[in-house]
């Protein structure tokens, strides 16, 4: 296999570091990601190696930080790309798509994509133990990932989560930590335990690895539509950096040629009760506040996002925008996708579709725009974000009359 | 020693405060900043603190006290 990994390199300074277990820069203390070698990847890198792939994110194992074959999570990716013809009716949009990882495997949100591409790069590095620090679909993809690799596996969870999701890690049966305390605390002891412990943190000492796995989001994109960009994307927001990420992906296909023209606009949403990116682009500022998070959107609920700075930068160098929508809003866009695709998000997707519906409304996105929004998890994940918005079911006697009294239609001879 | 590293946020109405230089003082830390964006309204650091663990933990919480927020380098982790 081609050596496609050249190091890792600071965002902020252009220090180069060796492929490992690093995430900050030592010398400024910047983020630190994965720089490629785009010439050799070229050479090997074609349309027809893709399609003759696996129907996986590993068709594009080129570029992506790994350096050999034996994988963690064969499932994850390949999503569909659903043309969603009635909310485009809708919304007036002739070339809506959904990119729809509700389904993406093994546990029905994007975070499938960067676990398995963290894991298999941590398992190259020699670790044994995985971890993560999370709130909900993070935590469920690393723990059924480490009961598919065989590896020992701790999840820290917050004390006052959900049952549901509790639920959702402790079936695999990894070590889920309850910390006592607030969000804050979950934060800093995850972060204290990740710079003691050998343990791959797929979200923090593997930071680098782990995000780029949110690319095969643009490239599968790309190739379902036939080998173009579209004109805008709408992506939801948590810490900024899928945002980030789709723009890298679609870049780097243009970069080897896979793509003749990115004219793609890159759009972010956010929850307003948890819109420290948004609420910057809005004001025309380069940098966020940060903010005590108050939203249903929960995975999209990171008050101090690590990529905030640099989604501000990718939606301005795109001429892309920024919108948020409210708790409302996104309970009806839940509605709207699932009565018009029949697809039900999480609430992470209320944001999306929220969002779309006010550029649309706005006039940032037009007509005839070749638009995806993403949807990056399941509705099933989020059920109490809706149960009292769905109405009840019909309720009859089992009795022949009684149902064709209560929908008034005759009885057939 | 241990050397530890923070992400430190100021609030608008301490930007100028040296407030870096008082922890410095009144607690056994060495800080060094290493990237940083002060401004008018909003102003953040990114700085390693040398010294023994405790008294560390001590100038975190005085940072806390003084108003600042101070995150892990990474920021939030939880997601």
């Amino acid at each position: 296999m081609t050596k496609k990994m050249q190091s890792l390199v600071c965002r902020e300074c252009g220090k180069e570091y060796p492929t490992q277990d690093i995430h900050v820069c030592e010398l400024c203390f910047g983020p630190l990601e994965v720089k490629y070698d785009y010439t050799a990847i070229k050479q090997v890198m074609t349309k027809e190696k893709i399609l003759s792939g696996p129907p996986s994110l590993w068709r594009y194992a080129d570029l992506l930080p790994v350096e050999g074959t034996n994988y963690v999570g064969l499932h994850a990716g390949y999503t569909p790309l659903v043309h969603a013809k009635n909310l485009g009716h809708f919304l007036g949009l002739d070339h809506l798509y959904i990119k729809n990882d509700c389904v993406n495997h093994p546990t029905l949100s994007f975070k499938d994509r960067v676990v398995a591409v963290a894991m298999t790069r941590a398992r190259e590095l020699g670790f044994e133990t995985v971890a993560c620090a999370s709130t909900g679909n993070l935590a469920n993809s690393v723990s059924a990932h480490a009961a598919s690799a065989g590896m020992a596996c701790y999840v820290f969870i917050p004390g006052d989560l959900e049952a549901a999701k509790v639920l959702g890690n402790l079936i695999y049966k990894p070590n889920v930590v309850e910390i006592e305390g607030n969000y804050d605390d979950v934060n800093r002891l995850c972060s204290e335990i990740a710079g003691e412990r050998r343990w791959a943190f797929v979200n923090i000492n593997i930071r680098p690895y782990y995000a780029e796995g949110s690319k095969t989001l643009a490239f599968e994109t790309v190739e379902q539509l036939g080998w173009r960009a579209p004109d805008q994307v709408v992506v939801p927001m948590a810490s900024g950096s899928l945002l980030t990420k789709i723009w890298k992906g679609l870049k780097e296909f243009e970069k080897i040629g896979l793509v003749d023209s990115v004219p793609t606009k890159v759009n972010g949403a956010q929850a307003e009760g948890c819109s420290p990116i948004a609420t910057a682009h809005l004001n025309g500022r380069d940098f966020f506040k940060p903010v005590k998070p108050k939203t249903i959107a929960k995975s999209l609920a990171i008050g101090n996002p690590a990529d905030g700075y640099y989604a501000l930068k990718a939606t301005a160098e795109t001429q892309g925008a920024m919108d948020m929508v409210t708790d409302e809003e996104i309970v009806e866009s839940i509605k709207l996708l699932a009565q018009t695709e029949g697809i039900f998000a999480e609430t992470a997707g209320g944001v999306t579709i929220g969002v779309l519906q006010k550029l649309v409304k706005k006039g940032h996105i037009k007509r005839n725009d070749v638009t995806v929004a993403y949807i990056t998890g399941n509705g099933l994940k989020t059920q109490e974000a809706v149960v009292d918005a769905v109405g009840r079911p019909f309720r009859i006697q089992p009795h022949l009359s009684h149902f064709t009294k209560t929908f008034g239609i005759e009885e057939q001879a | 020693m241990a050397r530890l590293r923070f992400h430190i946020r100021y609030p608008e109405e301490k930007i100028p405060e040296p407030i870096l230089y008082e922890i410095g003082q009144e607690y056994q830390v060495v800080p060094s900043i290493r990237r940083a964006d002060v401004r008018e309204t909003t102003g953040w650091m990114d700085v390693e603190f040398t010294g023994e663990a405790d008294e560390i933990d001590k100038a975190i919480q005085g940072l806390r006290t003084k108003g600042c927020i101070v995150d892990p380098i990474e920021l939030n982790v939880v997601e």
